[in-house]
């Protein structure tokens, strides 16, 4: 199973959602995230999908995603050709003597404390998904009580744009 | 010039050249039919038993005359009661506009009184839905709507309207209809250059055509480019009337009740050049083994069709018509000599395997069709409902025009069959109009012989009685042990009273040599006819391909 990361311009319609995502469900593609939202035109929404399947799933992702009315453009985000990022939030439990610790990591990975309490810690990341995959195991110890993770989006590298 | 919503819909339709419109009236579309009552002159209002019979009746118009069917229910239950038709038409790449009325916009999302998420329902199964919120839009949104259905692949288009839409004004401006273009972008010199290629080194080629031949009109261009190739032709369902049946190049149906020719030949091709086919389950059963000594050459105008059930070698997309037409250009007179060898062996089996049936034991269903086809000369056209008369019609009925064959083929609706034939007669004025049905098929949507009777339509549909459910009893008798589950249906009901009482002739047929008598009482009768055909309980159809198996082995009448 490979897997392709697709950034897809549509129609700002209400539904759009529901078509992409009703697409993916019935035809039984394999999704990892996908992320929404408004882009530079408020009529156009970009959504960065990732998805999973063999060289003909992936081909017949594209090719279904193409035909839906709302679908501007379809484009393939190649890995070395493309900036990845994901946001975290992460609430860990704080105990007395542990806080310190936590800041310490926060600050090597270059991460942001948003909101503390008496026991527990918000923490704000961004990176690419092998960074936020690093931090959340680094936070396991402490004991995360929840954890919301964007799911990727990405833009290619350069002075391209997906339009050209 | 200000108008309501209600009046900005019918002009639009006009606008859009349509005249029938079928649709069946209710509270959330009260609005419209006001209206409509103000054009009585310009748009014809069919009004059916049942909005499923609305939506099929729109699609047999559309296959029948190749405009787009246009079809109007109201909110709730008139919604869903579209939903069937609307898969139906998907499935076969119809050309259809389905307009539903929904609940005022602010009771919208509150369960109101016959509200359904009709956009939401109709999703998966249109090529695209709106719902219109601003009367300010419906105009636009019902011209997107027609050119969606049209452009393309065709299919359906739905748009819901809620009730407060269609009495809001505003301002509207008659527009001429956007042209529809021919997808011909992808049609490149390089791939038909390799297409030519490769039909020039092929020694057994064939051809097997599908539905896209006849939704882009291009069953002339596919005769040619057939006769140019020198190429047996073989057809899917859907295909069937987009290459003249009485040709010799023709072998027939292939696929699970294929001819045993066009299934052993498309195992022994060495190219398979399909045209407007998508190498459904139903032709090719077992993938692996289908036309595995084959290059494939792929001619379809939907992308996504290309490598989404098997892998071509060679493919062209782009409008039917446009790719043979440049194709029939492109093409030096073939070396016919170095195919003689394959098209003996077509003709060979052709004599070795014919469409046989058991002669005895009575009225045959075959020989029923096999007459309708004499006695209108083949020009009728035949709609049929779902299973084994679906396949009898299709088997024993030599097609020879486009739109002649009227099948929900992709997805296999009983009860199709009557309002298909309603559609097809009303677009088609001046053709005979046969359903083929089975009992089974018959008894869910009898109630449109209300319709026909209605509408003094002269349809004549032909009820192949074997009091059961056919094709599933079959099933069950080749492959369940004969464990005839719930398929025996031993039902009382005299289908000549139940015509008589519809104001319909009714006519009964149980023996051989009645056929031509009944049946051409029923062709001179002015009106819409039952006829009712006794038929053996066990007569099956085949060939049929088993379950699982690749294609060449088909088990016909014999073995």
């Amino acid at each position: 199973m490979n897997r392709q990361i697709l950034s897809v311009l549509v129609d700002n319609q209400s539904g759009v959602l529901s078509r992409v995502a009703g697409l993916f469900s019935r035809r039984g593609y394999n999704i990892d995230s996908l992320s929404v939202g408004e882009t530079e035109d408020p009529d156009v929404s970009r959504m960065t999908i990732v998805a999973r399947g063999d060289d003909a799933t992936l081909e017949q992702i594209k090719k279904q995603l193409n035909k839906l009315i709302d679908v501007i453009k379809v484009v393939t985000l190649e890995p070395g050709d493309s900036v990845y990022r994901e946001l975290l939030l992460v609430k860990v439990q704080t105990a007395a003597g542990n806080r310190a610790s936590i800041s310490e990591i926060v600050d090597i990975f270059r991460a942001k404390i948003i909101d503390v309490a008496p026991q527990s810690m918000t923490v704000e990341l961004t990176g690419d998904e092998s960074k936020v995959n690093a931090f959340a195991q680094l936070m396991q110890p402490y004991g995360i009580i929840e954890i919301v993770r964007t799911g990727l989006t990405a833009l290619q590298r350069g002075d391209k744009d997906i339009k050209n | 010039m200000q108008l309501t919503g209600a009046e900005i819909l019918l002009e639009c339709l006009m606008e859009q050249g349509v005249d029938t419109v079928f649709g069946y009236p209710g509270g959330a579309v009260l609005n419209i039919y006001d209206a409509l009552a103000k054009y009585p002159h310009t748009i014809r209002h069919i009004l059916p038993s049942h909005e499923q019979g609305a939506a099929h009746a729109a699609d047999g118009y559309a296959r029948a005359t190749g405009k787009v069917g246009v079809c109007l229910a109201t909110s709730g239950p008139g919604a869903t009661n579209l939903v069937t038709g609307i898969a139906t038409a998907y499935m076969d790449s119809v050309p259809l506009v389905a307009i539903t009325g929904n609940v005022p916009s602010p009771l919208l999302g509150k369960d109101s009184f016959q509200e359904v998420d009709i956009t939401g329902i109709t999703m998966p199964i249109t090529k695209h839905n709106f719902i219109v919120k601003d009367v300010r839009n419906l105009a636009s949104v019902l011209r997107k709507a027609f050119y969606i259905a049209q452009e393309g692949r065709q299919g359906p288009v739905l748009i819901d309207i809620p009730k407060d839409i269609t009495s809001q004004q505003t301002d509207f401006r008659c527009e001429v209809p956007k042209t529809i273009p021919k997808h011909t972008g992808l049609i490149t010199a390089d791939a038909i250059t390799e297409a030519i290629r490769l039909l020039q080194s092929s020694k057994q080629p064939l051809i097997y055509a599908g539905g896209g031949v006849v939704s882009s009109n291009a069953a002339s261009d596919l005769l040619r480019f057939a006769e140019k190739v020198a190429s047996p032709v073989v057809s899917s369902l859907m295909g069937l009337g987009g290459f003249p049946g009485n040709h010799p190049l023709f072998c027939g149906l292939i696929g699970m009740h294929g001819m045993k020719t066009s299934n052993l030949a498309s195992s022994s091709c060495d190219l398979l050049i399909a045209v407007g086919a998508r190498f459904s389950d139903r032709v090719v059963s077992d993938i692996k083994r289908f036309a595995s000594s084959a290059q494939i050459l792929h001619i379809d105008i939907d992308p996504a069709e290309i490598n989404k059930n098997i892998h071509t070698h060679h493919h062209i997309t782009g409008d039917i018509k446009s790719v043979l037409e440049r194709l029939n250009v492109a093409l030096e007179p073939l070396d016919i000599e170095s195919k003689q060898e394959w098209l003996s062996q077509i003709s060979s089996w052709k004599t070795q395997f014919p469409l046989s049936y058991g002669k005895s034991g009575g009225l045959k269903p075959q020989y029923i069709i096999e007459r309708i086809h004499a006695l209108t000369q083949g020009q009728a056209i035949i709609t049929t409902e779902v299973g084994q008369n679906q396949i009898w019609a299709a088997q024993s009925y030599t097609y020879t025009l486009p739109r002649t064959f009227i099948s929900s083929g992709g997805l296999g609706t009983m009860g199709y069959g009557l309002g298909a034939s309603i559609g097809a007669q009303i677009g088609q004025p001046n053709k005979q109009v046969f359903n083929i049905a089975g009992d089974g098929s018959f008894r869910m949507n009898c109630n449109e012989l209300a319709t026909a009777v209605e509408y003094e339509l002269p349809i004549i549909i032909v009820i192949l009685n074997n009091h059961a459910l056919g094709m599933v009893r079959q099933w069950q008798d080749l492959f369940y042990d004969k464990r005839y589950s719930q398929t025996t249906l031993t039902r009382s009901t005299d289908f000549v009273k139940l015509a008589e009482a519809y104001g319909a002739l009714g006519l009964n047929l149980t023996r051989i040599e009645d056929v031509d008598t009944v049946l051409t009482q029923a062709l001179e009768y002015s009106g819409t006819v039952v006829v009712n055909c006794e038929i053996d309980r066990d007569d099956k159809v085949f060939p049929i391909v088993p379950p699982g198996a690749a294609i060449e082995d088909v088990i016909t009448e014999d073995s």
